[in-house]
């Protein structure tokens, strides 16, 4: 019986801990998005102006060089979709409608997704190796005692670059994925050209792209500051940055996953 | 220039506290050269980290330049910060710009100097330190030695009134360990420059020091010039000293007696 209510009490206090951890995280990554939004918004009026090299150099980092996957990824997922709706939807004979499907789902959802999936995996776990190195190396300690804020200097450019990237990669990642849809839709599935695009202009609207872009903005602030605040945290050596990086991109794609869910479902009741 | 007073420091919650930091007192002249010396976990970085603002301490107040330390708000220690500068014991260059822009850095960031300007400043610290002509390396191409003096370089990039030194000398061969402690010297002497230099390279703390405070588990258990650190009769200062394995520091860094913990082992 004692281990019996032991067992109980220690459970209790072990769940205890892991909450109270847990809501540390919170608080902490909150203050963090609010140094950093204050660092970016409200400092420049305030007579400590942005400098825009840095956020050029991240820009190129995050955007430039993240095109090619976020082609071929949101590429072949519409080429996937295309595919797999194609045999439903040909049993009853609105075969034509694969193009308004592909679409649809693509500017809707698949496209800010897949985007931001993987950007959190390229870019938000970039953030944290190279900012926990600079932690680990006490790189980020000098930056303070240099009187520079480390939120400023480190973080901005990256928020700023990313905030401006993710959604011009999410517009490319929907014009990709559609055209991969057409491509497979019009050889290899033989539908008539103008009727898959009449098909597709007739469902898709402007406000699916932009709801899909408000998504990836969202998304693009839990990249950065998830992938920043690991990184922060950072005490000890190589092997917590490591850890921290794993832990960065899997938080992050689980809050992004998280985030769409109440974005759709907001969406659906106002709408 | 530095005034520290009754400055205290535990850290851990209630039933593990640890005491590192007890009654620290100390006055740092301006122009010379104060190290502060102790075994590894005495204490000496913690105050190294009180003196540039980066831990609060639980008591006690630090003052330097006439600016309180203690409870400055974010602007106070921007303003106190610009006063002086830290070499890292790990040089803590920044590894993705090159040795120019790393002595540039302070420039850039704090003054309205124009571009032409900077490029000569940094030229001229590095002079100081002897490294003219390295200026479009990477961190990752230069030895030890070569990073601890553009370490150095970036830390007088704004001509501080102070300079802190986390263990200048840490790894370093002999003759580096020289070229270091000229270049304290040269600084403190020529430029007026107050230098407190955290160390336990003893050898080097006699060579360049005005004074020396030996910590010894948060405690000071001696202060004073070298040659009263030499004629200390206190048995931990000559242990110290002469790096004897054993005496009134002990051997062993267990806090448990051996025999108790071998007869508390349960072996199933």
């Amino acid at each position: 019986m004692r281990f019996f209510f032991g067992f109980i009490g220690h459970s209790a206090f072990q769940t205890w801990a892991v909450a109270e951890n847990f809501f540390k995280e919170i608080s902490g990554m909150y203050y963090l998005t609010r140094a950093t939004f204050y660092c970016t918004f409200i400092e420049p009026f305030r007579g400590k102006p942005n400098k825009w090299k840095p956020v050029w150099t991240q820009m190129e980092e995050v955007g430039v060089k993240s095109t090619t996957i976020v082609f071929l990824v949101s590429f072949l997922i519409g080429v996937i979709l295309a595919f797999q709706t194609a045999s439903q939807l040909a049993r009853l004979g609105a075969l034509d409608f694969v193009g308004a499907l592909v679409g649809v789902s693509i500017t809707r959802e698949l496209g800010p997704l897949m985007t931001a999936l993987v950007m959190a995996g390229r870019v938000g776990a970039a953030f944290t190796a190279e900012m926990g190195t600079m932690k680990v190396s006490d790189e980020i300690l000098a930056l303070e005692t240099m009187a520079l804020n480390p939120v400023k200097f480190l973080i901005t450019p990256r928020f700023i670059a990313i905030l401006v990237m993710l959604p011009c990669l999410t517009i490319m990642a929907d014009a990709m994925g559609i055209l991969g849809g057409f491509m497979i839709g019009v050889t290899t599935l033989g539908i008539d050209p103008i009727a898959y695009f009449d098909r597709s202009v007739e469902a898709m609207v402007v406000k699916d792209v932009v709801t899909g872009l408000i998504k990836s903005s969202v998304f693009a602030v839990i990249i950065v500051m998830v992938g920043s605040y690991m990184a922060f945290i950072i005490e000890g050596g190589a092997e917590k940055v490591g850890e921290n990086t794993r832990t960065a991109v899997v938080v992050s794609m689980i809050l992004i996953i998280i985030a769409d869910l109440i974005f759709t479902s907001l969406f659906f009741f106002v709408t | 220039m530095i005034k520290v007073n009754n400055l205290r420091k535990t850290f851990g919650e209630e039933d593990k506290k640890v005491i590192v930091l007890d009654d620290f007192n100390a006055h740092f002249e301006a122009g010379q050269i104060t190290s502060i010396l102790g075994g590894s976990g005495s204490g000496k970085s913690t105050v190294l980290k009180h003196l540039i603002g980066v831990y609060q301490p639980d008591s006690g107040e630090i003052i330097i330049d006439g600016d309180p330390m203690v409870g400055a708000n974010r602007e106070g220690l921007v303003r106190i910060r610009k006063k002086f500068g830290v070499m890292f014991q790990s040089g803590a260059l920044f590894n993705s710009l090159t040795v120019e822009d790393n002595v540039a850095l302070p420039l850039r960031e704090h003054t309205d100097l124009n571009e032409t300007t900077i490029l000569i400043m940094v030229k001229m610290k590095l002079e100081m330190v002897g490294l003219r002509g390295a200026e479009h390396l990477k961190p990752s191409q230069l030895s030890g030695g070569m990073i601890k003096r553009i370490a150095l370089a970036r830390a007088i990039a704004l001509d501080p009134k102070i300079v802190f030194y986390d263990e200048p000398s840490a790894g370093l061969d002999p003759i580096s360990i020289g070229v270091i402690d000229k270049l304290i010297v040269d600084l403190s002497k020529k430029m007026r420059i107050t230098s407190v230099v955290v160390t336990h390279e003893i050898p080097s703390a006699m060579r360049i020091s005005d004074k020396i405070i030996m910590l010894y588990k948060g405690k000071i258990i001696a202060a004073g010039s070298p040659e009263e650190i030499r004629n200390s009769e206190d048995p931990r200062v000559q242990q110290f000293i002469n790096g004897s394995p054993d005496g009134p520091i002990p051997f062993s860094k267990s806090q448990k007696d051996y025999g108790e913990e071998l007869k508390e082992m349960r072996f199933s």
